[in-house]
């Protein structure tokens, strides 16, 4: 079957779903329904390890009878099954509450333009080319140094998913996107000291992958630099985050300016709409138009119309991110984020990495952190670490068994710069982030 | 194993799809007609709900139902795999047609299904969603709410939830046998936020176990939940910044046990000790412990969330000996990875569904009682930490670094515990953490029965436990410097 023929045959499903649902008796309802399909290769010193075929579908549904809701899922999308799914909702909606703050989003917002994101590339991958592929990445890395003594493998993989979205109020529509990665990790040995480390790159469109092998260098010599690290004393510090680790704090704010949190009062940014939580030089926003991008999408999981906007201008918080319940909770208005942020970003100037490095002088580093230890409610934050002990701008050594802890609406006020060394492989981009100071324990 | 579960689970997975024993060994033969060393068929049906009470209503619930196969064929180290949400006859051949691809040549001789062998069930088999009438969940949630506000008037939110998962797993392997087992798991949790003066703080307890929602009538454990979430909030608001630095560090009992699941249940699992990448690689009879340290992955405690009756290779689950008195002792096994070390099987091939590749994973993990009074163990601490309660926790298994995060801890100063103090996470090493330890408490716990552990994107429930104990130097990661 052609994909567009099934998508069309999936929109069908969905229809009958919503149909079926009114037929019940439900007075609105929402349904999605996913399908992803899958190669995924690893090979580990050499010689491939594992060859995996993905397929899997699923149908996820809501329906209301007035302000009682009940949600259901099922993996069987037989008509028959669907019919089951939505009796299992209908039912749990019996026994739940009125709540006046349900619903399905104004139908006003709903998405009705579907510009093409340029997120389907299908990459027509033989399994025996995989495989070459994943061996040359992984043998790159291990034969990068002497040092490099072990591997935990290479993979590659390459999957296609297609998403159905409706609703009872005329929202139906269905994309299709593919995401395709290379990833790597290996370990360095000296005598005892054991240390691993990776690389990858993730995309939408194959051609866009960096090379294997550069990626199996890269796994390599970062693991190599953990090697013979010393040990810290306990002390206060400026925390220099490397981009991959810099997204970690953004992610804290999402969770702090998301509607649940807001509305049950669990967070450390309470009221903040409006105030200043960071210095004037920062700007956040969301994009989620651009093209062959991994955080892309033209409407919410509610099928609200996301839209470009600003999250942080100037230090001040613009925008929390809102689904259509906690907006209404709040007396506020969707604001399309519904199951997350499109890309978010934070705007850098001309400072790169070495720069940064400049600006911390001596300080920390942190390229790993372990743990949750991040209290949404007051902000506290405590996480294990390793990184490198840096001086006069210079990295001196790398450090590990450490941890670093501060507040975060202290860290976020005393922000001091952001590189533009742009990690764009997730849907948070941040270049290396500078924080005046944390407490470093060792 | 009691034919009726395998009667059972035969009818709840097979039946639906039109799909008869002999068609399994048809798959089977096709998987086998390459030579391939070992190979499976994953059946599942797993049924789940959840509840959520909220502002004081029914706010919402959910029922799920994932059902679906994994095919497996391995050979040497090398493992072929697919997976379907589609369990027909068609389906299955092609996946086994894909999978098999991982072998080039050779055939081999397939045994018609074998009687399935008897082993001890350790939980029971009904339907734990059908234990209560939805009317009887929805008033649990209610009268959980009701009772934990009153004890309290500065409480702002109570939030309840209850979910329950029943499961079949069917398992044929290529040696003709053909498994199942019946698993129920029910888990609840109460979360209390409370303001006060403008301060506001967070509890949470939660508990369950592998039976069904009577569980948490008896006893008042649900309404217990609650009290113990407002206990932890009324502690946290009352918490001061915490210390930094190495410092002699008190464990409590039960939970925080997740300090062995970090610090070395990961390391000794089969995989990475095959590998050799894993800290504790090549470390089997050498000391990794304090002779204090015994401490055993056990499958088979009765209605435990970390218990099986049989793994997800068909392996009967057993206590299997990781660490005596100090001493490394064994790892934890799948079939692939036994194989490959010559080692024996252990009842630890697990894997979240369907969908993903068995691996070697945890169960019960726990450390035996020890001699001291846990007073005893307080009072012999001039200053450090008494940390009663933890969050998660992560490992880098080739390192041997692991943190775990404290939600409820306190200062000891003169062998007393004294003021509460804010949440931090604690770093150590893995390989000589336990060397460290100085005390052990006669005051074993298992935890109440809410641990999910995260391998490699899968995800399973475990259990964790330990006594009182004491070790002698481990970083905390507080501000005050």
């Amino acid at each position: 079957m052609q994909n567009s023929e099934q998508i069309e045959s999936f929109k069908n499903q969905v229809q009958y779903a919503l149909d079926e649902a009114k037929k019940q008796g439900a007075s609105a309802a929402e349904v999605a329904l996913s399908t992803s399909n899958g190669l995924s290769v690893s090979a580990r010193l050499g010689d491939v390890e594992t060859i995996e075929h993905d397929c899997s579908q699923g149908l996820g549904l809501t329906v209301y009878f007035g302000q009682r809701k009940g949600s259901a899922s099922s993996t069987d999308l037989s008509l028959k099954s669907i019919q089951a799914t939505v009796k299992a909702a209908c039912s749990i909606a019996k026994f739940s509450n009125e709540d006046k703050f349900s619903g399905l989003p104004d139908p006003e917002l709903l998405a009705t333009e579907f510009p093409d994101l340029e997120l389907n590339h299908p990459w027509a991958i033989e399994t025996e080319h995989a495989i070459k592929l994943a061996i040359e990445c992984e043998q790159a890395a291990c034969n990068f140094h002497p040092e490099i003594s072990n591997s935990d493998g290479a993979t590659i993989n390459s999957h296609q998913g297609i998403k159905i979205f409706g609703n009872s109020i005329g929202f139906l529509h269905g994309q299709q996107a593919t995401r395709h990665a290379i990833s790597c990790s290996v370990i360095a040995q000296r005598s005892d000291d054991m240390q691993t480390n990776y690389w990858y790159s993730v995309v939408r469109n194959a051609d866009d992958l960096e090379n294997g092998i550069e990626i199996g260098k890269k796994a390599a010599k970062r693991a190599l630099e953990r090697l013979g690290s010393h040990q810290l004393t306990t002390r206060n510090a400026p925390v220099l985050y490397s981009p991959e680790m810099a997204s970690s704090l953004l992610a804290s704010l999402m969770g702090a300016i998301s509607g649940g949190s807001l509305y049950r009062k669990s967070t450390f940014l309470l009221d903040s709409l409006k105030t200043q939580i960071f210095p004037n030089f920062v700007h956040i926003h969301e994009q989620p138009y651009l093209k062959n991008s991994l955080g892309s999408a033209a409407y919410d999981g509610e099928g609200v119309a996301t839209r470009n906007h600003d999250i942080v201008a100037d230090g001040i918080l613009k925008s929390y991110l809102l689904s259509t319940y906690s907006a209404k909770k709040l007396g506020m208005q969707t604001t399309g984020n519904a199951g997350g942020v499109h890309n978010l970003t934070i705007d850098s100037g001309s400072d790169d990495f070495n720069a940064l490095l400049k600006k911390l002088n001596t300080g920390l580093l942190v390229t790993e952190l372990m743990g949750q230890g991040v209290n949404c409610m007051t902000g506290d934050y405590s996480r294990g670490a390793a990184g490198f002990w840096v001086e006069n701008g210079e990295v001196l050594y790398p450090v590990d068994e450490i941890t670093i802890a501060a507040n975060l609406k202290d860290m976020f006020k005393n922000l001091v710069a952001i590189g533009n060394d742009i990690d764009t492989r997730g849907n948070i981009r941040t270049g290396s982030i500078l924080i005046e100071q944390m407490s470093i324990a060792a | 194993m009691p034919i009726n579960i395998l009667d059972r689970s035969k009818a709840v997975i097979l039946t639906p799809s039109g799909l008869q024993s002999q068609q399994i060994d048809q798959v089977m033969n096709q998987l086998l007609s390459a030579k391939v060393d070992m190979a499976d068929i994953y059946f599942q049906s797993s049924h789940h709900e959840s509840w959520v009470l909220e502002s004081g209503i029914i706010k919402e619930g959910s029922y799920n139902i994932e059902q679906g196969a994994g095919i497996r064929a391995i050979c040497g180290d090398k493992t072929g795999f697919a997976y379907s949400d589609n369990i027909e006859l068609a389906t299955l051949l092609e996946a086994a047609n894909n999978v098999k691809a991982i072998v080039r040549q050779g055939q081999n001789a397939y045994v018609a299904i074998k009687s399935p062998t008897t082993c001890p069930h350790y939980y029971p088999t009904a339907n734990p969603l059908k234990s209560f009438s939805d009317q009887q969940k929805v008033d649990l949630l209610r009268r959980v709410d009701s009772e934990t506000r009153k004890l309290d008037t500065r409480i702002e939110e109570v939030i309840v939830s209850l979910s329950g998962v029943y499961e079949h797993v069917l398992i044929a392997n290529q040696d003709g046998s053909l498994v199942a087992d019946i698993r129920p798991l029910v888990r609840m949790n109460v979360s209390v936020i409370i303001e006060v003066k403008g301060r506001r703080e967070q509890g949470s307890m939660g508990g369950g176990s592998r039976t069904d929602y009577h569980y948490f009538i008896n006893n008042d454990t649900a309404l217990n939940y609650g009290k113990e979430a407002l206990r932890q909030a009324l502690v946290n608001l009352e918490a001061i910044d915490a210390p930094a630095g190495n410092m002699t560090v008190v464990l409590g009992p039960g939970w925080p046990g997740i300090l062995l699941h970090e610090a070395i249940g990961h390391g000794l699992e089969g995989d990475f000790n095959r590998k050799g990448t894993s800290a504790f690689s090549g470390k089997i009879g050498e000391r990794v412990a304090s002779s204090l340290c015994t401490i055993v992955d056990d499958g088979t405690l009765e209605n435990r969330r970390g218990s099986l009756t049989i793994d997800d290779e068909g392996t009967a689950t057993e206590k299997t000996v990781l660490i005596e008195k100090g001493i490394l002792k064994g790892y934890m096994q799948d079939k692939l990875n036994a194989t490959l070390m010559k080692d024996r099987l252990t009842g630890n091939g697990r894997r979240e569904s369907y969908a993903y590749l068995p691996m070697p994973r945890m169960t019960n993990t726990y450390m035996l009682a020890g001699e001291h009074h846990p007073d005893e163990i307080i009072q012999s601490v001039k200053k450090g930490i008494y940390a009663k309660n933890f969050g998660g926790g992560q490992v880098d298994i080739t390192s041997g670094k692991f943190v775990f995060s404290t939600t409820e801890v306190y200062l000891i100063e003169d062998g007393k515990i004294t003021s509460p103090v804010k949440g931090a996470t604690l770093i150590g090493n893995g390989p000589d953490v336990l060397t460290k330890v100085s005390m052990v408490g006669n005051d074993l716990e298992l935890d109440s029965g809410v641990g999910t552990c995260g391998k490699e994107g899968q995800s399973v429930p475990v259990g964790v436990g330990q006594p009182t104990l004491k070790i002698d130097g481990l970083t905390v990661g507080g501000t005050n410097v």
